[in-house]
């Protein structure tokens, strides 16, 4: 997903018995499973929501509450959401690499 | 919608649904808007639907409290005018401005009740960008909220009663915690212990908490300073120095930083009300009276958002506030019930005030970092830009703004309002509260351009369409 990510940055500890969603992640499928955010969806196949504007490197969210605006993700459609306060849902098809495959 | 004998509460967390008990109680039916899908603030966080775990497992010693606020809430919640997922972007003129899943609307209100919590309290750290770094709240929501750790060895920074209870939850639920590392010292809590012990069972739970980790093995350092979160692009460890000087280093692939939490109070300023230098605090708060009225006529604020007193205050200063409203509304008011949470609410105080010393918010810390360390994480503004953008006077942090962008991004300065004021202040050599606060401004959380344009469009069937 996220080509400099070795492995995804969240760990499940339970809560693992939920329904599968399919979500697309830069043009790849990706299983979430229902109830997660899209951050964790995100972090759990890597470590990058969006590339920082202004310099260098990812940001991958940072408050989970909806108050640093850190975690604006890209959707394919046009449009962002935000990773911490939105639940995946089937169908999502998202950019965190910033479009250039 | 008639605008007459319209109240409306902002926040569903444990002062928001104490507050809206207490107008149904007497017959009213409140507006209750809130950001979350579901109620309980961010302290008692609903997980989603389908989520197994019992709410013992997830709030432990602060389950029965939980459980209390969830059902006083299911129990309003066909007697109050209900928004959930609903932000307020702005609020003028007694109305308040909000996008929710219908798009946007406009609510008039007669009075107002904000309680809109708080968030960390969070400091620039070098790195502290890197994915894999988040807050203190932030990581106990992955697990209260999301059932995962932020990684899969922990780092927890900072101070305050969050560090040992959340590094407590992570181990408890299996996750790796690699280090608790509290930049207070045990001789800060020593000369208020008198303070401390008010707090009484609060207290006995984080002692608790502390010697529940250290018993499993866990490094807990006490008197530490971070130096810098290490990693290309992401978190691969973390150098601090320790209480007695030498610099360490701990592999780690996430952290977790939190220096408290501060209020929520954007809105309390869109509504009109004043705001002043709190020194305890170290930064600007709305005023309001004991019991919660603020300045501008009609509005009250209860719980973190008024000044952080925790949860349990907040369920008493969201009655008291709605109790204050029927008040100066001419409706029946329990005189003894407002003297009483006084009375609870001054021996919080009291504990709060202990805490706060015994658990120091690092004075110096921003104020050390080197140039290149990014304050505001939104724009990429560097200590040394926030210094050197201050060659021109007046010498003030919206100044500031204008001239480096501090503050300017998304988070309209949520997480680096305090550290870029610290830093203005200390490079110029001033008392923190003479470089003023960066101005609460509409929207206070990003909004679509049609929409917001369709909202301030003087026509409101237009705008409730879009």
């Amino acid at each position: 997903m996220n080509k400099k990510s070795e492995g995804g940055q969240f760990v499940r500890l339970s809560e693992t018995e939920r329904p599968e969603i399919t979500i697309h992640v830069n043009g790849e499928a990706v299983t979430a499973l229902a109830g997660d955010t899209v951050l964790t969806a995100l972090m759990m196949v890597g470590a990058a929501v969006r590339e920082f504007e202004f310099g260098a490197g990812a940001r991958a969210g940072f408050c989970l509450m909806g108050a640093c605006q850190d975690c604006w993700v890209k959707q394919e459609e046009g449009g962002s959401l935000r990773a911490c306060s939105t639940y995946v849902r089937e169908g999502l098809r998202l950019i965190t690499d910033g479009g250039e495959q | 919608m008639s605008a007459a004998g319209n109240i409306l509460i902002i926040g569903a967390g444990p002062a928001g649904t104490r507050a809206a008990e207490v107008l149904v109680g007497q017959g009213l039916r409140p507006i209750l808007v809130d950001e979350a899908p579901a109620s309980g603030g961010q302290v008692y966080r609903r997980q989603p639907p389908g989520f197994l775990r019992s709410t013992k497992l997830r709030y432990g010693f602060e389950a029965s409290k939980a459980d209390a606020l969830h059902d006083c809430f299911d129990g309003l919640r066909e007697r109050i005018d209900y928004r959930p997922d609903t932000s307020v972007w702005s609020i003028e003129n007694k109305t308040a401005f909000t996008l929710g899943p219908n798009g946007v609307d406009r609510i008039p209100y007669d009075a107002l009740l904000l309680c809109t919590g708080a968030v960390d309290r969070v400091l620039p750290v070098p790195g502290w960008t890197l994915p894999g770094v988040f807050t203190m709240g932030g990581a106990q929501i992955a697990l209260k909220a999301q059932g995962c750790a932020i990684g899969k060895r922990v780092v927890f920074m900072g101070s305050g009663p969050l560090l040992y209870l959340v590094a407590y939850q992570y181990a408890h639920a299996g996750a790796k915690v690699a280090a608790v590392l509290d930049t207070a010292r045990l001789s800060d809590a020593l000369p208020v212990l008198p303070g401390l012990l008010i707090g009484g069972l609060t207290l006995a739970k984080g002692l608790w908490y502390q010697n529940w980790l250290r018993f499993h093995g866990i490094a807990v350092r006490r008197g530490v300073r971070p130096l810098v979160i290490e990693g290309d692009s992401r978190v691969t460890g973390f150098s601090y120095r320790s209480a007695g000087g030498q610099e360490r280093h701990i592999d780690c692939d996430a952290l977790a930083l939190g220096w408290g939490v501060k209020p929520e109070c954007q809105l309390a300023e869109l509504a009109g009300c004043d705001m002043a230098f709190d020194a305890m605090a170290r930064q600007w708060l709305p005023s309001s009276d004991a019991e919660g009225r603020a300045s501008a006529e009609g509005v009250y604020l209860a719980g973190d958002g008024a000044g952080i007193m925790g949860a349990d205050a907040a369920e008493y200063r969201g009655e008291l506030a709605a109790l204050a409203l029927l008040a100066d509304q001419g409706k029946s008011s329990d005189v003894a019930r407002r003297a009483h949470l006084k009375h609870k609410l001054s021996r919080q105080m009291r504990f709060r005030i202990a805490l706060e010393r015994a658990l120091p918010y690092p004075q110096g810390l921003a104020a050390a970092q080197p140039d290149d360390t990014i304050v505001c994480r939104c724009e990429g503004v560097t200590a040394g830009d926030i210094r050197l953008g201050q060659s021109l006077e007046p010498q003030e942090i919206n100044r500031a703004k204008a001239f480096t962008r501090v503050g300017m991004g998304r988070c309209q300065g949520r997480m680096c309002g305090i550290a870029s004021a610290e830093i203005l202040a200390a490079h110029k050599g001033v008392p923190l509260a003479e470089v003023g606060r960066l101005r609460g401004q509409a929207p206070i959380k990003p909004l679509n351009i049609a929409i917001g344009g369709a909202a301030a469009d003087d026509d409101p069937d237009r705008a409730a369409s879009i």
